[in-house]
């Protein structure tokens, strides 16, 4: 039966390990820790100014920042520019029938976003805006191909032209794009907008799932408990089998 | 104790009681194996009082359903974890099953006398399925909703000109919508009690004809002068006290689960579910939930015939429908993998890495590249596979050596 077990263990090894592969484009590790209460704050600000434009959180409270250390005042002196009351959602005004038209497709609420489509992904695609004349809005991305954004940070970053180089392939030589180098520079140093780009993907992930940080610390006492649990209720086997035999 | 006759004399509490289980005599050589079948009931149990509270505040409506959720995992106190309880509970609801199943395959717990026990299970893993479909359209995101899309349109491949009204029928509407959700809704609801009911005949049938072992033989044929199987022990306490042995090592694996990978690396809460259903964006790339991918592996692997895809959904159903004639496809004269001969241990070892691998063909896109060969290949390879293993096993179990059953349980 061991022997069996075994086998069948060892037989599953390569299907693990295929399952655990992925592909698409290079993604930077954002490195962002969701329990750092200032990041997330400084996430909000840029997030209200620079993407509450078009987007909205609209599952997300204002008063959910209550939770990172922010006062009521606060939120309302610093975030909440168009008045309303502490517990209203992050909504916008922009109505979605106005924004397919104007973007082609409507932008998505993004309450959700680090939970669909992950926080590496965010902070990549954000750094990712080029030029590129041939596009509505001017620019492109690397991460999101042809995405009818704007570059919304562009004054913070600078602009970003891409190095292109060339790759055989079935006989043809295709240009494609290697990396981007920046031209013209932003009010804001590289390390200072990815820092920037960073904080905004702590507030995106801190949003998406609210109860992280509780649900994690709840449940190191719901382990050792049951860890206890365990020791009792298997002493209490033992115990009742003894005549067993 | 007059208090309890006064309730024995309207109600037979007392001889339920003694009968399922101060007086069930179980074979004392239960193993890891055997506590799958109390954990399978826990986590109903689980699934219905989670789904309970969630419905309280969950609503079955297109314009609400994927809010209301958000509303529960936000604004509701507590609500994230019974939500977190609920869809981790069902995927671990078949995962315990499965575990179940396979003991019942190892140990030859479907043979005379207990085809019926085996054939009430595979009822209750059927509604099972049926039921977890149908719960996960409920968050109204975009693989329930494109999942949904797809199962249902499997039963517009049904031909005669059944198939369209059929599937109309299904959905209430032309594509999956408002009306489907609602029904759905409604079935998610009502299908757990059934599946209550159905594990009280499980168990009742079980009761009747009594335990099987890892040893795969009877007890009933050696008893003391009481009657008494001599190999049996009292279910309650030895085996009461055991499961909760058994409970709480499943809650820290299950809990562990809950509070810190409650999403499973996308394997139990896919990543693009989180996205509400959009009827106009069909996603790249469609996928069940883990536990129905090898069933839709095979489907996949069923190429058309005549431009229909009926042929294919015919092999998914006949994959799950093969497992009630099990009992009839065993020509073994011993039960349990223990004294079978390596025919049979290597028959099943194959089957096992067959089904894991048919549930990783699932997940994947068909075109895919795996040492060389498409996935789609690999998939009619592993179905030939996992059909052979039944269709053979008349063969295979009657020619295979067996070893000399012992006459007592061993250790």
């Amino acid at each position: 039966m061991k022997k069996l077990i075994a086998l069948i263990a060892f037989a599953l090894v390569p299907v693990v390990g295929m399952a655990a592969g992925g592909g698409g484009v290079h993604l930077d590790p954002a490195n962002i820790d969701v329990g750092d209460e200032a990041a997330i704050q400084d996430g909000a600000k840029t997030f209200v100014n620079y993407c509450m434009g078009c987007h909205s959180a609209q599952y997300v409270r204002y008063k959910q920042l209550t939770k990172v250390g922010m006062s009521e005042d606060q939120i309302k002196e610093n975030l909440m520019f168009a008045g309303g009351k502490i517990g209203d959602h992050m909504t916008i005004a922009m109505s979605p029938a106005d924004a397919g038209k104007w973007f082609g497709a409507p932008p998505p609420d993004l309450t959700l976003v680090a939970r669909i489509r992950g926080a590496d992904w965010i902070y990549t695609y954000l750094r990712s805006f080029y030029v590129d004349p041939s596009r509505p809005m001017g620019v492109n991305n690397t991460v999101f191909p042809n995405v009818g954004m704007p570059h919304v940070l562009t004054d913070l970053q600078g602009v970003q032209k891409p190095i292109y180089k060339e790759v055989e392939h079935g006989g043809k030589t295709t240009k494609v794009i290697e990396g981007l180098e920046l031209v013209e520079a932003g009010s804001m140093t590289p390390a200072e907008y990815n820092n920037t780009v960073r904080n905004l993907t702590t507030f995106m992930a801190y949003v998406s799932e609210p109860v992280k940080q509780e649900r994690q610390r709840l449940g190191i006492w719901v382990m050792l408990f049951l860890v206890v649990l365990f020791v009792l209720a298997y002493m209490m086997k033992k115990e009742w089998w003894k005549d067993v035999h | 104790m007059s208090f309890m006759n006064w309730i024995d004399e309207r109600f037979p509490a007392t001889k339920v009681w003694n009968e399922h289980l101060a007086e069930y005599y179980a074979p004392k050589n239960f193993n890891f194996w055997y506590f799958f079948g109390s954990l399978a009931m826990l986590v109903l149990v689980n699934q219905i009082v989670t789904g309970i509270w969630l419905a309280m505040h969950y609503k079955p409506d297109a314009e609400l359903a994927f809010a209301s959720v958000e509303g529960i995992m936000r604004d509701v106190d507590w609500g994230w974890l019974i939500r977190y309880l609920h869809s981790t509970g069902a995927s671990a609801f078949f995962i315990v099953i499965y575990l179940h199943m396979f003991r019942g395959l190892i140990y030859g717990s479907y043979r005379k006398p207990r085809e019926l026990v085996w054939i009430f299970g595979v009822v209750i893993y059927l509604v099972m399925m049926a039921t977890a479909f149908m719960g996960y359209l409920l968050p109204w995101g975009q693989m329930s909703y494109w999942g949904a899309q797809v199962i249902v349109n499997l039963f517009a491949a049904v031909p005669f000109g059944i198939g369209e009204p059929l599937s109309e029928w299904i959905r209430g509407d032309y594509v999956i919508s408002d009306a489907t959700l609602n029904r759905f809704f409604a079935f998610h609801f009502a299908l757990p009690f059934i599946l209550a009911a159905l594990v009280f005949l499980h168990i009742v049938a079980l009761h009747k004809v009594g335990s099987n072992n890892p040893d795969g033989i009877e007890i009933k044929k050696h008893k003391d002068a009481n009657g008494v199987p001599l190999d049996g022990i009292r279910f309650h306490p030895y085996y009461s006290v055991k499961d909760i042995v058994g409970v709480v090592g499943f809650l820290i694996l299950f809990l562990a689960v809950v509070f810190f990978a409650p999403a499973m690396g996308g394997y139990f809460l896919e990543g693009p579910n989180f996205e509400p259903a959009n009827p106009l964006k069909t996603p790249e790339h469609i996928a069940p939930v883990w536990y129905f991918t090898p069933f839709y592996a095979i489907l996949r692997a069923i190429p058309p015939l005549f431009g229909s895809q009926f042929p294919g959904v015919l092999v998914m159903f006949a994959a799950i429908a093969v497992f009630f004639v099990l009992p009839w496809l065993d020509r073994s004269p011993v039960k349990s993998i223990r004294y079978k001969g390596m025919l049979t241990k290597v028959a099943i070892g194959i089957f096992v890495v067959t089904f894991v691998f048919l549930g990783y063909l699932g997940v994947v896109p068909s075109s895919k590249i795996i040492l060389g060969i498409e996935a789609t290949v690999w998939a009619q390879i592993s179905t030939a596979a996992y059909f052979l293993f039944f269709a053979l096993m008349p063969i295979y179990s009657k020619i295979d050596k067996t070893k000399p059953v012992p006459e007592r349980v061993t250790k």
